[in-house]
């Protein structure tokens, strides 16, 4: 096939893609909008429902909503703990396996990456489970500490999360430090630097772009939490069906109140859009020095 | 002596650590391992990180039999699903991010800035709207109500345009062009080709990404026979309480439906490494 003209080409390129790009993302977005927009008004207690333009007052409602907000609060606590946590652990084994200190290093990055090819859902099971004082093998810790009490269920989570993807972060940060150029290292050992020192003073701020994309990532990732929390509400009645943004939005879906639904939906795209957008200004105007 | 001293201290601290995080990592697979191996009676009877009688073959068995097999049915679901979605989903990124370096066209940065906004849109805030648009034509519960959003990979298209602006170089598509090759076959008989190991990568990130989604099935599905492999474990593990005996098919199950990515990740190891090392060959 010849195509003379590269438009033809051009549009058979792009039309797949763009076109389902519109259904599935633009057009989804924009119709949550219209709906968070509309409310459900009834002519009297039993009279027939329809839907009418209410302005902002869907919004008014979301910005009411205490277990909303405490919900919002939860999960930004979380991503304090949690994303610092798991990004160093990710990154502390990235530069060991790159340390040339270990054998073995086809090994361990396999075994650190097992876990992610765990589904969410399946591994909140697993270790729900694991967490169970009853099946607990960690009967000793699990005797004296109760993973799935209200104080403690939110880091039990945080575990989760951390176990599935400190392997999949660490991959990413890894592949970052083997694009490294040996003769950058050639230089710091005429300089007379220790391994560490080159690690924290050569191999960190090299590998930084990387470790900001994971973290943006991970941002994203902490903000849309939900088949955690979900799966351990069978294990746990300290998860309420509003323990997470995610989750109110599924629980006020369910009731159904889709009006509402669709604007909560619609705070919660805009703040995590917000905050990874914010993040990324921020690291690139420290990069910029 | 000193600098040989510290060197040994240092291998040691670093071995141990390497050693302690492996153990966190595999405990937990190894657990379900072994308690999946097990009968109902010796589960909860016997050490839970050793073998006792072997069970697993009676156990499979009965996975496989409960409701008229409907555990197979949804590992063959989660496949297409994935499979499927991954596949069309990669060609149709890389073949928009090919399209996005390689070509002039008035309105390219606005679309690419637009795909690169839809990277930051979380899947979970389209799937309620999704769900609206969708029961409006009827067609929420089918197949392809949860296939035709999965298709959609803006992070591919991101990484299949930089992949392609580093590994495919305009002299070949200028020659691909003087030999009298069309556009569209110089890409799936060469750029394509070049484009490879990345390609791999984005398909990886789309398969896991679309095996993980939870919300979008949990949304739009409601008969039990199109569920996807996680939503069908997760509906046994809510029915746990009221039947009991479902705890020992679901952690039988959560072992089945992780041995498909894991052989995936050993098959495609070989590529996905040097996918994603592409920026480090000179």
């Amino acid at each position: 096939m010849r195509s003379k003209s590269p438009v033809r080409a051009l549009l058979f390129f792009i039309l797949p893609f763009g076109l389902l790009f519109a259904a599935f993302y633009l057009l989804p977005i924009g119709y949550a909008i219209k709906q968070s927009l509309y409310k459900v008004q009834r002519t009297g207690t039993f009279g027939p429902a329809t839907e009418v333009f209410g302005g902002f007052e869907q919004y008014q409602r979301v910005f009411e909503n205490g277990p909303f907000w405490s919900s919002v609060g939860r999960v930004l606590l979380f991503g304090v703990v949690q994303v610092p946590v798991m990004l160093g652990l990710a990154l502390l084994l990235a530069l060991l396996l790159d340390s040339g200190l270990v054998k073995g290093r086809g090994f361990f990055r396999l075994a650190f990456f097992v876990p992610y090819a765990v589904p969410g859902v399946v591994a909140a099971i697993m270790w729900g489970f694991l967490y169970s004082p009853n099946l607990s093998p960690f009967t000793s810790l699990t005797s004296s500490v109760d993973f799935l009490s209200a104080d403690f269920v939110l880091w039990s989570m945080a575990n989760v999360v951390t176990w599935v993807y400190v392997g999949y972060n660490m991959l990413i940060i890894y592949s970052a430090l083997l694009a490294i150029p040996q003769e950058v290292y050639e230089a710091a050992k005429i300089d007379g630097a220790g391994p560490w020192r080159t690690a924290w003073s050569i191999k960190v701020p090299l590998v930084m772009p990387a470790i900001i994309l994971t973290t943006v990532f991970s941002i994203i990732g902490t903000l849309q939490l939900l088949a955690e929390p979900q799966v351990f509400r069978t294990f746990s009645s300290a998860v309420s069906s509003t323990y997470t943004p995610n989750l109110t939005v599924y629980s006020t879906s369910s009731i159904p109140n889709f009006n509402l639904a669709a604007a909560f939906s619609v705070v919660l795209a805009l703040a995590t859009c917000a905050l990874s957008f914010t993040f990324l200004k921020a690291t690139q105007r420290g990069g910029d020095k | 002596m000193k600098g040989i001293r510290e060197s040994l201290f240092s291998r040691a601290g670093a071995t141990a650590v390497m050693l302690l995080c492996t153990l966190y990592f595999l405990v937990p697979i190894w657990w379900l391992l072994v308690g999946a191996s097990k009968s109902r009676s010796q589960f909860s009877s016997t050490e839970p990180l050793w073998f006792a009688d072997f069970h697993l073959g009676d156990n499979l068995s009965e996975l496989f039999a409960y409701r008229d097999g409907v555990f197979l049915r949804w590992m063959g679901n989660s496949i297409l699903y994935t499979g499927g979605a991954a596949l069309l989903g990669t060609i149709l990124a890389a073949m928009c991010g090919y399209a996005l370096a390689k070509y002039r066209f008035p309105g390219r940065e606005a679309l690419f800035n637009l795909v690169l906004g839809g990277v930051l849109v979380p899947a979970t805030a389209l799937a309620l709207p999704l769900f609206l648009i969708f029961s409006q034509l009827n067609a929420t519960n089918t197949f392809w109500s949860v296939f035709l959003p999965s298709l959609v990979n803006p992070f591919g298209v991101y990484l299949a345009r930089i992949y392609a602006t580093a590994s495919v170089p305009d002299e070949l598509l200028e020659a691909a062009r003087l030999d009298g090759s069309g556009e569209v076959r110089t890409f799936f008989t060469i750029s394509a080709k070049l484009m490879f190991p990345a390609l791999v990568t984005i398909f990886l990130f789309h398969f896991v990404a679309v095996w993980n989604n939870f919300l979008l099935p949990l949304i739009m599905l409601g008969n039990e026979r199109l569920f996807p492999v996680t939503l069908g474990l997760y509906s046994w593990n809510t029915q746990v309480n009221q039947i009991p005996e479902l705890r020992m098919l679901v952690i039988v199950g959560a072992l089945i439906s992780i041995l498909p990515l894991i052989v995936a990740f050993l098959f495609l190891q070989r590529f996905w490494r040097s996918g994603l090392g592409a920026g480090s060959v000179k």
